[in-house]
This record gives C-alpha cells, structure tokens and sequence, in this order.
C-alpha cells in the first residue's frame, strides 16, 4: 500500500517470458516498460520465467542474456521500480548481486509454499542490501490457510516486507483466495499480495477478492501475457479496479494502449497466444503449476500422447514449479503404457 | 602416539547429528571393515540423531565441536572426521581439524578440499587432509556426466536434482546456494562438462517422492551405442555401493541438428547430441525410509572415501611398526 493505493506489479516483462518462449526482443521489452512506467505501474518485474538464472534446458533459454534485459528496461524507467524475482534452488545471492548493479530495487524470493526457510538468507541478504523485499510463496492453493500462514511467518521473520499468495496453477476459487489472504493479514504485520493466473477464468475476479481481504499489491500483465492462460490482464484490472473503488496509481487509458498498440501487436508478431483452451484449462482444473504448459505441449507432440494426460499425471504426482524434466519422465511413461497396451 | 589399531580399525568422528551424519554412522557401523566411529558431535540436546547414537553405544557431545576438542583422550584417537554439518561450519571448522592433523571428508558443500566422486576419481587425493564429498545431487549425476565426457566432448551439463522435503534438513536448507554452486562446479570439474548448471527442487508430496535426477548434456557427434554403452556401465558401477541407482527410462538422444540449442552468453549448438538422462535413486532405507536416496548416494561415497583413508592409515601404521 503507498498513499492508500493499492501497488500493481507488473509481470508483462516476466511471467510473460514464459509464454513468449523466453525469446521476447530487447526493443520490445524497453516499449513496453516505458509504456508501464508512464502509465503509473509502481514494480516492474524483469527475469528469465523461472527467475534469475533461469536460462537452462530445463526451462528453456532466452534470446539475450539476463543482464542485457535487465539493464535494457533499468535505464528506461523513471517512476517504477525494478525488480527482480529470484527462486532458491535455481538462482543464487551471487546472481542477485549483479542485478542490484544494474538498479534493482525490488527482489521476490519464491518458493513452494511448504519450502519457506530455503528463502531465509536470500530474504536477509536482500534486506541488508536495502531492497524492498517480497516472500512469494507458489502453489498456494495446494496447502490450508494455516499452513500458508506459518510458511508466511517464517519469510515475514526473515525479514520480508510482504509475503505472496501466489495462485501458479491459477487453480483457486474466489473463497481460496479470501481465505488464505485473510489468514496471512490476520497472522503478519506485513504487506500481503496475490499473484493470479487466469486458467480458470479467474483472474481478475480473484484479484479484486484479494484487495477485498487485506491484500495490498497486485500482480498483473498486459493482455495477460503469462504462463498458463495468462495472468490477471492488467488493463482489465485497472478498469475493474476503478469501477470498484479500488485506488491505485494507473492510468487505465495509457495501459489500454500499451495492450493494444504494443503488446498484442508483438504477440501476433511472434505468434503467441494466451488463452483459455482445453490444455491450459486443465492446468486450473488440476492444480498445475502453470509454467509447465508449453513444455507438455512440446512434449505431447514428441512423445504422441495428450498434453491433458501429461498435465493430469503432473498433477497426481504433486509436482512442483521447477519440475520440468518430470514433464519428459511422464510423457515417456503415457508413450511405454500406450505402447504396452497394444 | 597413543593411537593403537589393536582391532584393525581407524577410528573416527562424525560431526553433525542430522540426516546425514545419522545415515553415514549406521552404515559405517553395519559395513565398515577398517572404520570405528568413537563419536557423534551435535548440537541439539534434543537430536534424535544423537540418542541414536547413543542407543549404538557411542559417545555424544551436543556443544558442537568444543565439547568434542575437551575430549581430549577421543581427539588424540580419531585419524578420521566426517563433516555432516553445514557448508559454513565445515568452513569454521575445517582449520581445527587441519592443526589436529586429522583427514578431513566433508560431506556439506563447503568445497575447501578437493572433489571425490567414487566411480570417476575414488583413489586420488588421498595424500590430502581435506576432501569434498560436493553434493548429494553431485554424487548421483556427475558419474553420468562423466560417462558421456568419456566417450565424446560435453560443451554443457545441466542437472536437476529433486528431493523429498522431508529428506533436506536443516543443513541443506541453509545451504542451498552452495548447493547449486558447489555441484555446478563439479560438472565441470569432474564431469569434464564445458560448463555446468545445477537445480535442486524440494518436493513436499505425500507420500514422500524418490529422489530424482535429470542430467542433460550437450555433445559433439558420436556414436550413439558408444555413449549408451558407457552410461550403462556407469550405472553399473555406481550400483556397486548404491543398489537403489537406477535408470528410468532409456537415455534419449535429441540430435542437434533437428532441435538446435543456444545458449546465450556462451553459445549455440547445431551438430551433436542433447542427451537427457533420467534418474531414480531408492535408499537402503537405513535411517531415513527408501524414499531419501539423496542421503544413501552422499553417505555411501562418504563410507567409501574413508574406509581407502583408513586402509590406507593402517598400512602405514604397519610399514612404521615393520621399520621400528
């Protein structure tokens, strides 16, 4: 919360890696940034899809370097804040270290949401450094409100300024929602956000039920551009936002033009779709990590099986964000099982 | 020297009571010919490790290293200690053993001494005071780096690692940097990979799931069957001391050509191969359950390291008492 509005994270630069194939421009990415930024989004985030040093077969890699994107959208912003996200297990305070060179103000510690403590000296590095610093804790719906809470204590007491409900498989119900924001504003002194995905068409409404129960940021994307079917579309946030009474301090005409004009442009260009379709549909149905969509797509297609079947069995194992290679290990069993049936 | 071997053993000291420690102390108590631990060094009052420990009949200290340096009579005793702790306790502790003279086999991934990997490099380094264990993710995929750098040229080596939540205890928990660190390292060191990268993912699932390991590797052109070949007899070794090591699937080769690979900042890859290879690794189910092979890989290399240091201690001892 900054002057009783409520913070928009953007995500567009981010999250929306991850539909673009890791393969977004750096000119592309610098519009749109400037777009955000005089458009009064308060962070803007900037990362591989899986966050710092994320570049890797498992994830895929980007078209540039890390630091050629960041420093790219570092010196185009006047108002925003930069910011980074960062999951423990892939990268590391040594990769943190060189994006703060490059101005970032904002870091995002993620882990699933039962891991908390292996974010611990992360989030305390990134307070020494002076970093607003945010726990992001993925997967949320996977766990009760309780249990959340307390993975929440442990990042609040490590020293973060506000603690995520991220909703990765964009699997949560409206009350989902109410419930666990609820139990980490009645349980922390600090901020609370919540992080959409639109698998289930929820989105936006997910995000204002949020607000509605103590959250103070939000996490949004231009046209949605995000894993999965997208994140809560920022533009339509704002206007939703706006019809609700919610203050925040956007530009709804501004980001309107940067969906139209910039970024649904660039997503033709590059032939990206977001969308709600059987597979990513099923991602919300089944409690996916929403991220893994496009390697199930891959994998369905070289392994000759259905990307639901591949989602579905993901789902049953209870894997989590960062299990990729898993993805392959599943469509090789469907594809033996298939072939052990005939 | 008040050190006497009349039993044909090296005795030795385990430092930290976790998961680790606990695991390596059953093994060494159960199949080690030349090792005698004397005692387990925690410090948690509380540590079942440590009444573990004291249920097998060995002596326990919960004030960490100083309550083992006031045992001086068991100080003067031990040529051997295992680090089980932490990657910065190693680091505060490792020049205490080095001014007792004591070897060293560090089990966290502090990585002051150099790397041993059973199957690739069991016998080297055994003429230093300290050696490093890497990882548990280390110790199950840089034997399949390895196998294929062997064969033919790996310009990348990627692996990741997940474990069972309830398998990572504290120590890995804080370590989780040096984790990605220390085993990115020694792909490259030891795999022989141009470059190495290293992910660790904590699965909480119930029931808890196996360890897995996926290693990707980026070659030049070879012969596919040559490569397989020599995976295959890697697993095979590997097996030796960790039964639970197993394929689970076929390694798959990608050619290069149809799916190229470019890595930004260091690279891209048209011709050749991107090998994938899958891991499981069931445990011997000695302290954790089956589930927690990440312990049985670094504490079954651990047991290996050091019954070659004790082996050899002990024929030195023999060739002083023939001379004398």
């Amino acid at each position: 919360m900054k002057d009783g509005k409520i913070i928009i994270n953007d995500v567009t630069l981010r999250d929306g890696m991850h539909a673009m194939s890791h393969q977004y421009e750096i000119e592309d990415m610098v519009k749109i940034a400037k777009a955000l930024d005089s458009a009064g989004v308060d962070i803007i985030e900037v990362s591989h899809g899986d966050g710092l040093a994320g570049n890797a077969i498992n994830y895929g890699f980007s078209k540039y370097s890390e630091i050629e994107y960041i420093s790219a959208v570092s010196g185009v912003l006047r108002g925003a804040k930069l910011d980074v996200l960062l999951l423990p297990g892939i990268g590391t305070i040594e990769d943190l270290e060189v994006a703060i060179e490059y101005g970032v103000k904002v870091v995002r510690v993620a882990t699933h949401c039962t891991e908390a403590d292996i974010a611990i000296q992360h989030i305390e590095y990134s307070k020494k450094r002076g970093l607003d610093v945010v726990g992001f804790l993925m997967m949320a719906h996977s766990i009760s409100p309780d249990e959340l809470a307390k993975q929440a204590k442990i990042m609040e007491s490590a020293g973060a300024d506000c603690v995520y409900v991220v909703d990765s498989a964009g699997a949560m119900l409206p009350q989902d929602v109410a419930d666990r924001v609820k139990a980490l504003k009645d349980n922390l002194n600090c901020e609370v956000g919540f992080h959409a995905h639109n698998n289930l068409s929820l989105g936006v409404a997910n995000s204002l039920i949020a607000v509605q129960n103590g959250a103070s940021r939000i996490d949004a994307s231009l046209c949605g551009l995000g894993a999965g079917a997208g994140n809560a579309p920022l533009e339509v946030l704002i206007a939703v936002f706006n019809r609700a009474g919610v203050k925040t301090g956007c530009d709804l005409y501004k980001l309107m033009d940067a969906a139209e004009d910039i970024v649904r442009p660039m997503m033709k260009r590059k032939g990206v779709e977001v969308v709600i379709d059987r597979d990513s549909l099923s991602l919300g149905y089944a409690g996916v990590y929403s991220s893994f969509l496009l390697h199930a797509k891959k994998a369905s297609q070289k392994f000759g099986v259905d990307t639901r079947d591949i989602l579905f069995e993901l789902g049953r194992r209870k894997m989590v964000g960062g299990q990729e290679d898993m993805i392959i290990d599943v469509a090789v069993d469907l594809a033996n099982g298939f072939k052990n049936e005939i | 020297m008040s050190v006497d071997y009349k039993n044909g053993k090296v005795k030795c000291a385990i430092v930290g009571s976790g998961n680790i420690g606990t695991d390596l102390l059953i093994k060494i108590l159960r199949y080690s010919k030349y090792l005698e631990p004397v005692m387990m060094i925690g410090i948690d009052p509380n540590s079942d490790g440590l009444a573990r420990a004291k249920r097998l009949g060995i002596e326990t200290t919960y004030e960490g290293i100083n309550g083992f340096l006031r045992r001086k009579d068991l100080v003067d005793e031990v040529d051997i200690i295992f680090e089980a702790t932490s990657a910065k306790a190693h680091i505060q502790n490792a020049p205490i053993y080095k001014e007792l003279g004591k070897v060293a086999v560090d089990l966290t991934p502090a990585a002051l001494g150099p790397y041993v990997v059973p199957p690739v490099n069991l016998g080297e380094h055994l003429d230093k005071l300290n050696v490093n264990l890497i990882t548990c993710g280390g110790q199950a995929t840089i034997p399949m780096v390895y196998a294929v750098s062997r064969v033919v040229k790996v310009h990348y080596a990627e692996i990741v690692s997940s474990v069972a939540s309830k398998s990572a205890g504290p120590g890995t928990r804080q370590n989780i940097d040096e984790f990605t660190q220390t085993t990115a390292k020694g792909l490259e060191v030891i795999g022989k990979a141009g470059k190495g990268k290293a992910i660790i993912i904590l699965n909480p699932a119930e029931p808890p799931i196996i360890m897995r390991n996926t290693v990707y590797t980026i070659t030049d052109e070879c012969d596919v069957e040559e490569v397989h070949e020599s995976i295959y007899q890697m697993v095979d070794e590997v097996k030796k001391y960790v039964p639970g090591y197993n394929l689970k699937s076929e390694p798959i080769f990608d050619p290069l050509d149809k799916y190229p690979i470019r890595i930004p900042g260091y690279g891209e890859f048209r011709r050749g191969y991107k090998v994938t290879i899958l891991l499981e690794i069931e445990g011997a189910g000695h302290y954790l359950p089956k589930y927690a092979g990440n312990l049985d890989i670094m504490t079954s290399a651990a047991l290996r390291v050091g019954e070659l240091f004790a082996e050899k201690i002990l024929k030195e001892k023999d060739v002083q008492q023939k001379q004398g």
